[in-house]
C-alpha cells in the first residue's frame, strides 16, 4: 500500500454517512431509512439483510437517487462516491454516474426489462450512453457481455425481445447490461427472490464470479442469510430503517451480538442440526415505522429488553475489528451515565 | 401474419351477414311502418303502396329479396325519400361526414395525446391541472352546448368563421373549423385522460426504473421507453371512436347544418325507413369491423408480445 498514512481513503469507494430517507404519507412520516452509515471498499461484497420493509431497498435507491419523489425524500446525510457527494450532483452528473459508475439489478427480471424493445436495443443504448462507441462496436460489446453471463447463441438471441427469455436468462441479461460499462459498484436488489431455487444459485455464482473478474464492488440486498454467508465480506443488518449490527461476515455468524441478528441466524433452517420438528422464529411483527417513538424499535420482540430500550435508541458500540452493534446490552452503566 | 390477415378479412363477411339479418328483423318488430303518418292513409292507398314495395309478402321472402339485393350492392329504395335510393343518400352524405370526422379525430389525437403526456410528465403541476380541467369540460359538457358556444364566440362575436354552411361558396374550408373543433372536443377529452393514466402507469413500471438506473435522459425515457406501452390503451379506444366519428354526429350536423350521414341514423329510425336504417347500419358496421381489425394489427406492431398465427 503506497499511501501508508490513510490506507482507508485509498480503498474507500462508497461511503454512506447518516443517510435519511423519509416518505410523506397520509398516515404520517415514514422514516424508511433513518441515519444509516456504511462503507464499501474496492472489490468488496457488502450484504444488507433485513425483513421486508426494513429499508434495504430504499437505502440503495437513495444511493442512486431513484426514490420516487414525491412522496419520498432524502432528508439528510451524505453518499460519497470516490469522495464526491452523490446527493449534491446535478441531474446530468447524476446521469453520468448511473449505469456507468454504479449500476443496479432489480428483484424482478420479468418486469425490469422493457418488453417493447429488443435486448440488443436496450443493451446498445446503455453502452452508447456512457462510451463513445459506434452502434456496431456496441453490439459486439453487448454480445461479448451476453456470452460472459452465459447466454447460449448470444449472436442471434440478442435480437430477441425480453418475453422470449426465461426469468433466469432475463436476470443474466440484466447483469450483462449492468456490467457492460464496467461499473465500479453493482447494486443487486434481491436479485434472486423472483427466481426458482435452482436458478438462484447460478445467478449468485455468476454475480460473484463476474465481480471478481471485473473488480466490481457489490452491494447485495437480500433477506436470505444463507446467501450472505456464501457471498459477502461484510454484512449490515437492518431493522426498521436503521443498521442494528455491522460486521465481517465470519464475525457476524460466529458472534451475533444484537438480539435481532441472533434471532435471524437462529431462524435459518439447518440440516446439520437436530431440532424438535419446529422451526425457530422471532415472535411478533416488524414495527410500523410511521412516527416511531425514540426507542429501540426491536424492544417489543426482544427477550432481553430492558427499561431503557423503551425510551431511548441505543448508541453504536464498536466491538473491535469493525464489528459494530446498536444495542443497550453492550453499553455499560458508566458509559451511559457519562454521556 | 399474412394468413391471419386473410382469415380476419374473410371473417368480416359472416359478421356483416349476422348484423344485417338482426337489424332487418329488429326494425320490423318496432311498432308502426314507413307509411304510417300523423294522418292515416286511406286503406286502398296504403295497400297499393305496400304491394308496390312487396311488403305484403311473408317476412322471410322479403328478407331473401333484400339480402339478394344487398349482396349485389343495392341497398334498395328509401321508403321516405322518394327521389333517390339508399345508395345515393349514403354516397352523397358519407364523404362529408368522413372529411369532418377525420379532421376532428386527428385534432383530438394530436391535442389529446400531447396534453395527456404533458399532464403525466408534469403530474400535480398547473399543466396537469389545466389539461385535466379541459378534459373534464370536454367529457361533461354536451356537444350541443359546445357547438353554439363556439358559434357565438368565433362566428358572431369575432367573425373569424361562418356559423354554418358546408363548403358554401366564399367560405370554403373555413366552414369546417368550428364543427371539427366541436366534434373533436369529446374525443380529445377521453384521449387526454386515457393517455395521462396510461403514461403514469408506464412511468411507474419497473422497466422505466431500469432505464433511469442506466442513466437515460428523461426525454429518451419518455419517447423511447414509455411511448409504445402507453399508447396501447389509446389505440384500442381509437378503433371504435374512429368508426363512430367518421360516420357522422347528428348533433354537430344539426347545429352546423352539415349534409352528413349522422342525421340519417336518427331520422330513418323515426321514419321507420327500413332500408335506410339497415343501410346506415351496414355502413357503420363495415367501418367498425375494419377499424377493429386495424387496431389488432397496430397492436401487434406496437407490442412484440402479441403475435398472430
Amino acid at each position: 500500500m503506497t499511501n501508508a498514512t490513510s490506507p482507508d481513503t485509498y480503498k474507500r469507494l462508497l461511503e454512506v454517512k447518516g443517510l435519511q430517507t423519509y416518505f410523506k404519507t397520509d398516515a404520517g412520516i415514514v422514516k424508511a431509512v433513518d441515519g444509516i452509515s456504511f462503507t464499501l471498499n474496492k472489490g468488496e461484497t457488502l450484504g444488507i439483510v433485513g425483513e421486508s420493509g426494513s429499508g434495504k431497498s430504499v437505502t440503495n435507491l437513495s444511493i442512486m437517487r431513484l426514490i420516487p419523489s414525491p412522496p419520498g425524500k432524502i432528508v439528510g446525510g451524505e453518499v460519497l462516491f470516490e469522495g464526491k457527494d452523490i446527493l449534491k450532483l446535478s441531474e446530468s452528473e447524476l446521469r453520468h454516474l448511473r449505469g456507468n459508475d454504479i449500476s443496479m439489478i432489480f428483484q424482478d427480471p420479468m418486469t425490469s426489462l422493457n418488453p417493447f424493445l429488443r435486448i440488443s436495443t436496450q443493451m446498445i443504448e446503455t453502452i452508447r450512453l456512457h462510451k463513445t462507441m459506434s452502434r456496431k462496436e456496441a453490439l459486439a460489446k453487448s454480445i461479448e457481455m451476453l456470452k460472459l453471463v452465459g447466454i447460449p447463441a448470444a449472436e442471434e438471441r440478442i435480437h430477441s425481445y425480453p418475453h422470449q427469455f426465461s426469468g433466469g436468462m432475463r436476470q443474466r441479461v440484466m447483469i450483462a447490461m449492468a456490467l457492460s460499462c464496467e461499473a465500479k459498484i453493482l447494486i443487486a436488489d434481491e436479485p434472486t427472490t423472483a427466481l426458482d431455487v435452482t436458478i438462484q444459485a447460478q445467478i449468485l455464482e455468476l454475480i460473484q464470479e463476474l465481480s471478481k473478474k471485473l473488480d466490481t464492488a457489490v452491494i447485495l440486498i437480500t433477506h436470505d442469510l444463507g446467501v450472505v454467508a456464501g457471498m459477502c465480506d461484510t454484512v449490515c443488518v437492518m431493522y426498521a430503517g436503521k443498521i442494528v449490527e455491522k460486521a465481517k461476515t465470519d464475525d457476524l455468524y460466529a458472534k451475533p451480538s444484537h438480539p435481532y441478528t441472533f434471532g435471524l441466524i437462529q431462524s435459518v433452517p439447518r440440516l446439520d442440526k437436530a431440532h424438535d420438528g419446529k422451526l425457530f422464529s422471532i415472535e411478533g411483527q416488524p414495527p410500523n415505522v410511521i412516527d416511531l417513538p425514540p426507542c429501540c424499535p426491536f424492544h417489543p420482540r426482544c427477550h432481553k429488553a430492558m427499561d431503557i430500550c423503551r425510551t431511548k435508541y441505543p448508541p453504536t458500540k464498536d466491538l473491535g475489528n469493525g464489528h459494530e452493534v446498536s444495542c443497550w446490552l453492550f453499553i455499560d452503566e458508566k458509559e451511559h451515565s457519562h454521556e | 401474419m399474412t394468413k391471419y390477415i386473410i382469415r380476419r378479412l374473410l371473417g368480416i363477411i359472416p359478421t356483416l351477414l349476422v348484423i344485417i339479418t338482426i337489424s332487418f328483423f329488429i326494425i320490423r318488430v318496432a311498432p308502426g311502418g314507413p307509411f304510417d303518418g300523423e294522418r292515416a292513409l286511406p286503406e286502398v292507398v296504403k295497400r297499393n303502396i305496400e304491394a308496390k314495395y312487396h311488403m305484403n309478402d311473408p317476412l322471410i321472402v322479403q328478407y331473401g329479396r333484400y339480402m339478394f339485393d344487398v349482396l349485389r350492392g343495392d341497398l334498395g329504395p328509401s321508403y321516405r325519400y322518394k327521389d333517390h335510393d339508399v345508395n345515393f343518400y349514403i354516397f352523397q352524405s358519407l364523404p362529408n361526414s368522413m372529411i369532418l370526422g377525420a379532421i376532428a379525430i386527428s385534432l383530438s389525437i394530436i391535442f389529446g395525446i400531447t396534453s395527456g403526456m404533458l399532464a403525466a410528465v408534469k403530474q400535480n403541476t398547473w399543466v396537469d391541472y389545466l389539461s385535466m380541467a379541459l378534459a373534464v369540460v370536454g367529457i361533461s359538457v354536451p356537444l350541443f352546448v359546445i357547438g353554439p358556444v363556439l358559434q357565438y364566440i368565433f362566428a358572431m362575436r369575432l367573425g373569424w368563421f361562418p356559423t354554418s354552411g358546408w363548403f358554401r361558396s366564399g367560405d370554403g374550408w373555413k366552414t369546417i373549423v368550428l364543427p371539427a373543433l366541436t366534434l373533436a372536443f369529446a374525443d380529445f377529452a377521453t384521449i387526454a385522460r386515457l393517455t395521462r393514466s396510461s403514461m403514469l402507469e408506464t412511468l411507474r413500471s419497473d422497466y422505466i426504473r431500469t432505464a433511469k438506473a442506466k442513466g437515460m435522459k428523461p426525454s429518451a425515457i419518455i419517447f423511447k421507453h414509455s411511448m409504445k406501452g402507453a399508447m396501447l390503451p389509446i389505440v384500442s379506444y381509437l378503433g371504435p371512436a374512429f368508426a363512430g366519428i367518421i360516420t357522422g354526429s347528428v348533433v354537430v350536423e344539426t347545429v352546423f347544418r352539415i349534409p352528413g350521414l349522422g342525421r340519417f341514423f336518427v331520422q330513418s329510425s323515426f321514419n321507420r325507413d327500413y332500408t335506410l336504417i339497415v343501410g346506415v347500419v351496414i355502413v357503420y358496421s363495415v367501418i367498425l369491423v375494419i377499424m377493429n381489425f386495424l387496431v389488432d394489427i397496430v397492436y401487434s406492431l406496437l407490442d412484440p408480445r402479441i403475435t398472430y398465427k
